[in-house]
């Protein structure tokens, strides 16, 4: 399995820590919202799909990435740098917000 | 600014340094294995959105202009620059000191300077199977198309970061952990064993 890293290029998967679901969206810190809170530790859609995910590419850049990957062929459809989440992105896999 | 008093610097590599020609030499040595020793090795940073006043100023210290692109460098020889995160890029001289002379120009608000000359230690390969010797350790594409004189790339060997710039047409600077040098170094010697090698 290759990703492509928006700096490094395609790398091996070896090279790259999940960093988990990308769907999921932490509360607030100081948020009382149980329901929330319950959601974020333990809801997962776990398609199978296309998923939102969270990478590092730890072996090289260290930059963390959003990729969406398709969790029945391994599929890797778009990378692109973290920085604003799976939420503000264009390439989010579809009829996952 | 006072020169700093650093202590002499030692070779990690020294118990497993031999010079010479060893392995499958007999008819020629196809790769060069030798030390840099590198004076100065620093790791800038700058923050997102200070990256272009991070590399001017890398430019007016060092007079190494960086290429645009991710992994972009340069090398002169004497000194060397190259990309290998984004916003961050490796400076190497081969004089003591070159941290000092970024003193005062990288403000907090551009970025920051780690100065990494005693923490790395930088392994060069040389000749005509470098690249077949190099693609033994790393999975990343080391024909000269894919990877351009002066650039660098951040990959692992077993687990173990490595930063490399592409120093000549057949050349590589390996820039590895000094407590991992010696293994790593073993490891190239006996990988450069098939084609020939000779310690400088
Ligand atoms: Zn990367």
């Amino acid at each position: 399995m290759l990703i492509t890293c928006p700096y490094c290029g395609p790398r091996d998967v070896i090279e790259f820590t999940y960093q988990g679901d990308g769907n999921r969206e932490r509360p607030q810190p100081a948020s009382q919202d149980l329901d929330a809170w319950n959601a974020y530790v333990y809801d997962r859609l776990n398609p199978a799909g296309d998923h939102n995910e969270i990478w590092q590419h730890s072996g090289g850049c260290r930059a963390h990435l959003r990729v969406v990957r398709n969790t029945i062929t391994h599929e890797i459809l778009s990378t692109a740098f973290a920085r604003g989440g799976h939420k503000s992105t264009e390439n989010r896999a579809e009829g996952r917000s | 600014m006072a020169e700093p008093h650093l202590p002499e610097r030692q070779s990690p590599l020294e118990p497993e340094h031999h010079p010479g020609s060893h392995g499958n030499f007999e008819h020629g040595v196809d790769v060069i294995l030798s030390e840099t020793r590198a004076g100065s090795i620093l790791q800038l940073a700058a923050w997102p959105g200070e990256e272009k006043r991070l590399i001017e100023i890398i430019r007016k210290v060092t007079g190494l202009a960086l290429p645009d692109g991710a992994g972009g460098g340069v090398n002169s020889g004497a000194r060397a620059v190259f990309g290998f995160a984004p916003g961050k890029f490796t400076v190497v001289d081969e004089a003591e000191g070159l941290a000092q002379a970024f003193a005062g120009s990288i403000t907090p608000a551009i970025g920051t300077l780690t100065d990494l000359s005693h923490g790395r230690t930088a392994i060069r390969i040389a000749g005509p199977k470098a690249e077949w010797v190099m693609a033994k350790f790393f999975a990343i594409d080391f024909a000269l198309p894919a990877f351009p004189l002066g650039a660098g790339r951040s990959t692992n060997h077993h687990d173990i970061f490595a930063q490399i710039q592409r120093s000549g047409a057949d050349q590589f600077d390996i820039y590895v952990f000094r407590s991992f040098a010696r293994s790593f170094w073993k490891a190239l010697c006996h990988a450069s064993e098939e084609v020939g090698y000779e310690v400088q």
